[in-house]
């Protein structure tokens, strides 16, 4: 890995300079285009009456969560099936430093810490739980990771409901700390939310796109397609992937601790399995490893389940009621919701595995393996040229 | 004896996992939802015959039980079968995350399917077996460890199974074959084995021996609900993973054990760890001894 780093742009902020020609105008385009509509969300929902504000916090928050996911499983190619539990790792910080409740004497005396401040330290104690977790099990291969990962995302919802004598288990932790910007009224308000967690989710895309091209970045790309390769061009893989897994946790815990604050209760149910598969179908809907796609995949499965299914309900209440249909009338189709998802995995599975939004090397990985051997060789050779 | 009764049905689903990934290296997620479907099968082929809401009666319709068996058993078989050509097949040469997600995919139809087939709520299963507790009425004991007609009833079905299963691929060309594919497919093709339908053959041999597993919980535990399967799922994983995952019989000894485990903590720590336990469990042996019990060094695949 030592050596000159391959020549690029100067610039230390304007990610896009990886890339060039056309597709340097295209991410230049997306970028402004991404940062003006989430700017400016607000002001066009008001306008439109559309009543968003309060669906499109989950939303955005729920891209940061994926936007995290992606650099374990995207960038690093480690399958992580219990993001959900440094979600709940984060918003239970978050509670015991910030609510009334907290099984910390000294924050129920009314001393909360501030709620930025309990930001970051959620943060860390994610990442904390993602190291201790990673530096056992990363040695192993991927599908038992997964299965780990899975157990692990398992007895952390579990725990938290079976020790109620701290963290108040299936009652929730109520109420919670709110952000303290004088001016701004969190506790009312939806739209300082919005801005907070937009900001949170410029901050994550700045962090991960710098990341993915930097020296690390490089290497978890060289893990992912070939470890042995990977490690016998110097690459540590264990503190690569250490590192991948606590970043990831990481963002899940920066992610988790907004989430508490603004929901003000938390509940272990919140983060079971259904959660960490969610933000699972977001990254790979918009294309595993493309920030891009990844928003994209986000906000389309964000609409879909907070918006659409409210569309589809009301629009199928009401046709029951028109007809005189007492079934339609009270039919729930987000029962359906895991059905669709489904379908939806193993269709993008059978028919676009790359996603929506694939990078490109990750299509040409997967188209790869439909041609012969000879072909796959040259792919390969193409993809080294690509990864520089 | 609680324990080596659950074990019982946890070894029948682990071999279901075992057989897949030894054959394919795919840990087929759905597996567990595949068995809980099996009990809704079983629940409705009962009812259908008009025993449903009976408890504890005297005489046992065995030939219904039977019915309910096969019905359970050819529905599971048939269900795994279909599952691997429509959404594992066309991905046996991607990459290996590919048909893990897929299989995930696949596990959230299979329960939206059990959910609108019997709703949210749990559901009764008929207690059609005889009350009878060999222990007491036999020999007089009245112990904490009791040994009733269910525990014989399940693992008088569950051991011949298991042994049936052990003979179908130590014996039949149809075993051979699937040693063959699971050593090495591509030289196994070169044979002239057809690889698709080996690999057809053993979703068919797991799906059966979950629906099996899935008369019997139904019977022993007497209720199912549709989110049984990610559990159950979880538990046979981490019996197949502790006996090695791929050895069939090392799944069947990682039954036996995880059913003692989880017992024991039930009894000493309390219902609601239990599943902590488990999953603790799977953990500790993935990180120290990733092999299993019976497992051989498999090497890493690239």
């Amino acid at each position: 890995m030592k050596g000159k780093p391959p020549p690029r742009g100067r610039s230390t902020l304007g990610w896009w300079y990886t890339a060039t020609g056309k597709a340097r105008e295209r991410k230049m385009w997306g970028t402004i285009v991404g940062i003006g509509g989430a700017l400016l969300f607000p002001v066009v929902n008001n306008v439109l009456g559309l009543g968003w504000e309060a669906k499109s916090i989950p939303i955005t928050l729920f891209i940061v969560l994926a936007l995290g996911l992606n650099v374990v499983v995207g960038f690093a190619g480690l399958l992580d099936l219990g993001y959900a539990a440094f979600f709940a790792i984060g918003a239970y910080t978050m509670a015991f430093l910030t609510s009334t409740v907290s099984p910390i004497g000294f924050v129920r005396e009314g001393n909360h810490v501030n709620f930025f401040l309990a930001m970051f330290v959620s943060s860390a104690v994610a990442a904390l739980f993602g190291v201790l977790l990673g530096a056992p099990t990363l040695r192993l291969r991927g599908d038992y990771l997964a299965i780990v990962t899975l157990g692990f995302g398992e007895i952390v919802p579990l725990v938290i409901k079976n020790t109620p004598e701290i963290t108040k288990g299936t009652q929730g932790m109520n109420p919670i700390g709110y952000p303290e910007i004088p001016g701004l009224q969190f506790a009312v308000d939806p739209i300082p939310w919005y801005y907070l967690i937009v900001a949170v989710l410029m901050v994550s895309v700045l962090i991960t796109a710098r990341l993915r091209t930097s020296r690390v970045g490089r290497a978890w790309a060289a893990m992912r397609e070939d470890e042995v390769a990977a490690a016998s061009m110097g690459v540590n893989l264990v503190t690569t992937k250490l590192f991948a897994f606590a970043l990831g946790a990481s963002f899940s815990g920066f992610a988790g601790s907004i989430w508490a604050s603004y929901l003000q209760v938390i509940a272990p149910e919140q983060f079971d399995f259904s959660v960490s598969i969610f933000v699972l179908c977001m990254i790979i809907l918009g294309g595993l490893g493309n920030i891009g796609g990844v928003i994209a995949g986000g906000l389309l499965l964000g609409f879909v389940d907070r918006i659409l299914f409210d569309w589809i309900n009301g629009l199928v209440h009401g046709v029951g009621a028109a007809i005189g249909n007492q079934d339609l009338a009270i039919m729930d189709v987000s029962r359906s919701r895991q059905l669709i998802f489904g379908v939806a995995l193993v269709a993008m599975m059978l028919l676009r595995p790359e996603g929506l939004f694939p990078s490109a090397t990750r299509r040409a990985e997967l188209h790869a393996a439909e041609e012969d051997e000879g072909a796959l060789e040259q792919e390969r050779a193409i993809l080294v040229d690509v990864e520089r | 004896m609680i324990g080596i009764t659950n074990g019982a049905f946890i070894a029948l689903i682990a071999l279901g996992y075992t057989l897949v990934y030894g054959i394919i290296e795919l840990i087929n997620f759905a597996h567990g939802d595949l068995f809980m479907l099996g009990t809704f099968v079983c629940l409705s082929t009962l009812t259908l015959l008009g025993f449903s809401t009976e408890v504890g009666t005297t005489g046992t319709p065995w030939f219904a039980l039977l019915l309910a068996m096969l019905a359970a058993m050819i529905f599971c078989g048939l269900l795994n079968v279909l599952a691997e050509r429509i959404a594992y097949r066309p991905l046996r040469r991607a990459p290996r995350l590919a048909p893990l997600i897929s299989a995930i995919g696949v596990s959230f139809i299979f329960v939206n399917i059990g959910l609108f087939w019997q709703g949210p709520t749990p559901r009764r299963f008929p207690d059609l077996l005889p009350q009878y507790d060999f222990m007491s009425q036999l020999f007089g004991f009245t112990t904490l460890i009791r040994f009733t007609f269910k525990d014989l009833f399940v693992l008088a079905l569950a051991i011949p199974l298991m042994l049936g299963l052990a003979w179908v691929i130590r014996s039949t060309r149809m075993g051979k074959a699937m040693r063959a594919v699971a050593q090495d497919s591509e030289m196994a093709q070169q044979m002239g084995i057809d690889v698709n339908r080996v690999i057809a053959f053993t979703f068919l041999l797991g799906g059966v021996l979950a629906g099996a597993a899935s008369l019997m919980y139904g019977l022993y535990n007497n209720n199912t609900v549709f989110t049984l399967g990610f559990t159950a799922g979880l538990k046979a994983f981490t019996a197949a993973v502790l006996g090695g995952i791929g050895n069939v019989n090392g799944a069947a000894l990682g039954g036996f054990v995880l059913g003692l485990l989880s017992a024991l903590t039930v009894t000493y720590a309390g219902g609601q760890w239990e599943n902590v336990g488990v999953f603790s469990l799977l953990v500790i042996i993935l990180v120290f001894k990733p092999t299993g019990l019976l497992g051989q060094e498999t090497g890493e695949k690239a």
